[in-house]
């Protein structure tokens, strides 16, 4: 499907470039529509963040933020963003690792696979 | 102050935050948590959480920019994000168990120490260590850049100490919640002795790598507050890419010092909110 040839580091950092782009964006329009539910339901309520609480459990896991975006929450909405603006580096780091395997480099398909595995072990060791 | 004033005036602050923090190459990131902490009084746990989120969005955002002006090399940035992500996962660990004044003070000293840097101005490696290095040259790290004399090829060096500066760079993004982007320019400048169009435009795209391995501890922590990150985070952005769109127009050398003065200033308030027990 693909020759080797066709795979120069430049064309890769490009597609990389425009992927990284294409997630950041999206996830900002997320960010942006829940935060103006948000203000529209709570604009008028006091701002406290002086004093640390932490986040309830169901917006620090994956699971339940999904679940509270779905269910239109405000805060859920923004945190859906978030999340996928943490997850578009690991899909950077996931596309490195298939244009590796292209470019036949195999001790490089071996050192983005750990960074890989570091961020899969982040966000889904912890934050499941 | 109730959700809406809040969310403007953080949103604004956060918008001067990325325009300067691109345009004098500092990163807006640094500023952020002392403009959060100090300024609008925010528990510094929340603070670091909103800081480190945006800090992904800006590295994403602006390497369309970068790869236009500078020639990233994806073999170096890639081995060395080993040792961020790594150092990353501990650094995030680690602010989970140490005192916010601890903090607090760490992030005033790191934050006079890039004060300190933008006064300096980075240089190329001179020619004579221009031989190649058996290490790097294994890793496939050594490379060529388009310069104005034709293409130009550079060879890395002492690996092993850039890759352990990188550890300490990665420790710190996740202890403060920052791109660390001054640290891993230093340690690709001066260690490795890649040239600094290479380092700049490979250092902004290990930052998002780097800050996802400690969005993870962050987000599973409850550090990461929607309410507040939602504002952080789009100022930043937005602030950030129009910071890189006009920096082509305007002479950045004063701009740097005044920005370097203000981050150096913020910093001893750091220092001194953290033993008065401010923060």
């Amino acid at each position: 499907m693909f020759r080797k040839s066709d795979w120069t580091d430049q064309k890769i950092e490009v597609i990389i470039a425009n992927l990284l782009r294409a997630g950041v964006t999206l996830a900002a329009m997320v960010v942006f529509t829940g935060g103006v539910i948000f203000l529209m339901r709570h604009g008028k309520e006091p701002a406290g963040y002086h004093v640390f609480t932490g986040e309830p459990s169901n917006l620090r896991n994956w699971r339940g933020i999904v679940h509270a975006a779905f269910a239109l929450r405000a805060r859920g909405i923004i945190q859906l963003g978030l999340l996928m603006l943490i997850a578009t580096p690991v899909a950077r780091v996931a596309f490195s690792v298939f244009a590796f395997v292209l470019e036949r480099d195999w001790l490089y398909v071996g050192v983005a696979s750990f960074v890989l595995l570091v961020l899969f072990y982040s966000l889904l060791g912890s934050a499941m | 102050m109730n959700n809406l004033e809040f969310t403007v005036l953080v949103g604004l602050g956060s918008f001067m935050a990325g325009f300067l923090g691109a345009l004098t190459g500092l990163g807006g990131g640094v500023v952020l948590v002392p403009l959060l902490a100090l300024v609008f009084k925010v528990d510094i746990r929340y603070a670091v959480g909103a800081s480190l989120v945006s800090v992904i969005a800006t590295s994403s955002g602006a390497a369309v920019a970068y790869l236009k002006e500078g020639f990233s090399n994806i073999r170096i940035g890639m081995f060395l994000e080993v040792a961020t992500t790594v150092g990353a996962l501990f650094g995030a660990f680690l602010a989970t168990k140490v005192s916010t004044s601890a903090i607090g003070a760490v992030f005033g000293i790191v934050l006079i120490y890039s004060g300190y840097l933008s006064s300096r101005t980075l240089v190329d490696p001179p020619p004579d260590k221009q031989q190649p290095d058996p290490l790097a040259t294994r890793l496939g790290m050594n490379g060529v850049y388009p310069s104005l004399n034709g293409p130009k090829s550079y060879f890395v060096h002492r690996v092993p100490l850039g890759f352990g500066l990188m550890f300490g760079a990665g420790g710190l993004s996740g202890l403060l919640g920052i791109g660390s982007g001054a640290v891993k320019v230093l340690a690709m400048d001066h260690a490795m002795g890649i040239p600094f169009k290479v380092s700049t435009t490979t250092s902004n795209f290990m930052i998002g790598v780097t800050a996802a391995a400690s969005a993870g501890v962050y987000l599973s922590r409850g550090y990461v507050d929607p309410g507040l990150a939602m504002p952080v985070m789009l100022g930043v952005l937005a602030g950030s890419l129009s910071g890189a769109r006009v920096l082509a127009r305007t002479k950045t050398k004063q701009l740097r010092w005044v920005f370097g003065a203000v981050i150096v200033a913020l910093g001893v308030e750091m220092i001194y909110g953290a033993f008065t027990g401010k923060l």
